[in-house]
C-alpha cells in the first residue's frame, strides 16, 4: 500500500514538474513577442526585396568571394614537407628501436656463451 | 652501405627541395587557373615518385615470388610504404588545387576514383604484410604484381576516358618555364625516394637480423 501511494506521489509530482515547465516555456515565448513587438523586431524582420524567381548566371565571382589561392598553395606544400619530414622521422624512430632490442638480444646471446 | 648512401641522397634531395621554390616562384602563371596550378609543380612529381616506388614493389614482388630471395621480400614493403606516402602527399595536393580550380574538393571520376583505389591496394598490402601471418609474403607478393598492374591504368586514364582532371599529354607539351621547375621537381622527388628507400629498407633488414637471432635463440 505504501509503495502504490508513493508512486501515486511520484506521478503527481512528475505532472506537476511538466506542468511548470511547459507553463515557464510559454510565458518566455510570450514575453519575447511582445519584446519583439514592441521593439519594431517584427517590422525589422519583414525581407526588404522580392523573393528570388530563379538564378542568374555571373561572369566573374566578385573578388570577395572568390576563394585565395596563396593559402591553398602553401598549405600544399606544407604538406608535402610536413609527410616527409614526419615519415622519416618514424623511420628513425623505428630503426633505434630495432636495433636497440638487436643489439640487447646479442648482448644476452653473447653472455651465455662459455 | 646504407649509412653512406642515406646522407648523400638525403643532402642532394635536400638541395633540389631548397632550389625548386625559386623556380616556382619565377615560373609564369598558368592562363586559366592563376596562381593555385604552381601546386602541380609538387602534385605531379609525388605521383611519379609513388609509381616509381610501385614499379620498385611489383619487380621485387616477382623476384621474391619466383626466386624466393628475403632481400627482395624486403625492398617490396619498404617500397609499398614509400608508395603509400607519395600516394598520400598526392591525394592530399590534389584536393587543395581541385578546389580552387574546380571549386570542389573531390570529383569521383575515372582519375580520381582510380588514384584511391591503388592508394588502397597499397595499404592493403601492408596491412596484410603486418597481420597476415604465416604465408603472407607470397599473398602480398602477389597483391604487389597487381598494383604495379595497376599503374599504366591509372596514367592513361585521362586519355581514355572523360574527366575533370587536367590530361596526361600537359607534361610533354610543357613550355620551357613550365617545364625548368617540374623536371626540377621531378628529379628532387626522385632522389628524395630513393633517400627514404635506402633507410627504410636498413629497417628491414634490421628487423630481419633481429628474427634471425630470436630463431638461433629459440634452437639453442
Amino acid at each position: 500500500m505504501e509503495r502504490i501511494e508513493g508512486l501515486v506521489g511520484s506521478t503527481a509530482a512528475g505532472v506537476w514538474r511538466g506542468g511548470c515547465c511547459a507553463a515557464v516555456t510559454v510565458t518566455l515565448l510570450a514575453v519575447g513577442m511582445m519584446l519583439l513587438a514592441s521593439g519594431g523586431g517584427l517590422d525589422a524582420a519583414q525581407p526588404t526585396e522580392a523573393a528570388q524567381d530563379g538564378f542568374v548566371p555571373m561572369g566573374d565571382i566578385p573578388p570577395e568571394d572568390q576563394l585565395p589561392a596563396a593559402p591553398l598553395l602553401v598549405a600544399a606544400y606544407a604538406v608535402v614537407w610536413a609527410i616527409a619530414i614526419g615519415y622519416l622521422w618514424t623511420i628513425w624512430r623505428r630503426l633505434g628501436s630495432v636495433e636497440r632490442e638487436l643489439a640487447e638480444v646479442a648482448r644476452r646471446v653473447g653472455g651465455r656463451e662459455p | 652501405m646504407h649509412r653512406r648512401l642515406f646522407p648523400a641522397l638525403a643532402g642532394l634531395s635536400l638541395c633540389f627541395f631548397v632550389v625548386a621554390p625559386v623556380l616556382i616562384v619565377r615560373a609564369p602563371y598558368e592562363s586559366t587557373m592563376g596562381l593555385v596550378q604552381k601546386i602541380f609543380y609538387f602534385h605531379f612529381p609525388a605521383w611519379m615518385a609513388m609509381f616509381l616506388a610501385i614499379f620498385i614493389l611489383g619487380i621485387s614482388s616477382g623476384i621474391y615470388l619466383f626466386r624466393r630471395k628475403p632481400a627482395a621480400d624486403r625492398l617490396a614493403v619498404a617500397s609499398a610504404e614509400l608508395a603509400v606516402v607519395f600516394g598520400l602527399m598526392g591525394l592530399i595536393t590534389g584536393p587543395l588545387w581541385g578546389i580552387k580550380a574546380w571549386g570542389v574538393w573531390w570529383q569521383w571520376d575515372a582519375r580520381l576514383t582510380m588514384a584511391v583505389i591503388l592508394e588502397l591496394i597499397l595499404v592493403a598490402y601492408l596491412l596484410l604484410r603486418q597481420y597476415g601471418g604465416a604465408g603472407s609474403d607470397r599473398l602480398a607478393a602477389g597483391l604487389g604484381l597487381f598494383a604495379m598492374a595497376n599503374v599504366p591504368f591509372l596514367y592513361i586514364s585521362t586519355e581514355i576516358w572523360r574527366t575533370v582532371h587536367p590530361r596526361t599529354s600537359v607534361v610533354p607539351t610543357l613550355p620551357v618555364d613550365f617545364g625548368i621547375p617540374l623536371w626540377w621537381s621531378l628529379v628532387g622527388f626522385i632522389v628524395l625516394c630513393f633517400a627514404l628507400l635506402s633507410v627504410r629498407s636498413r629497417l628491414e633488414e634490421q628487423r630481419g637480423a633481429l628474427d634471425q637471432l630470436y630463431l638461433a635463440v629459440e634452437e639453442e
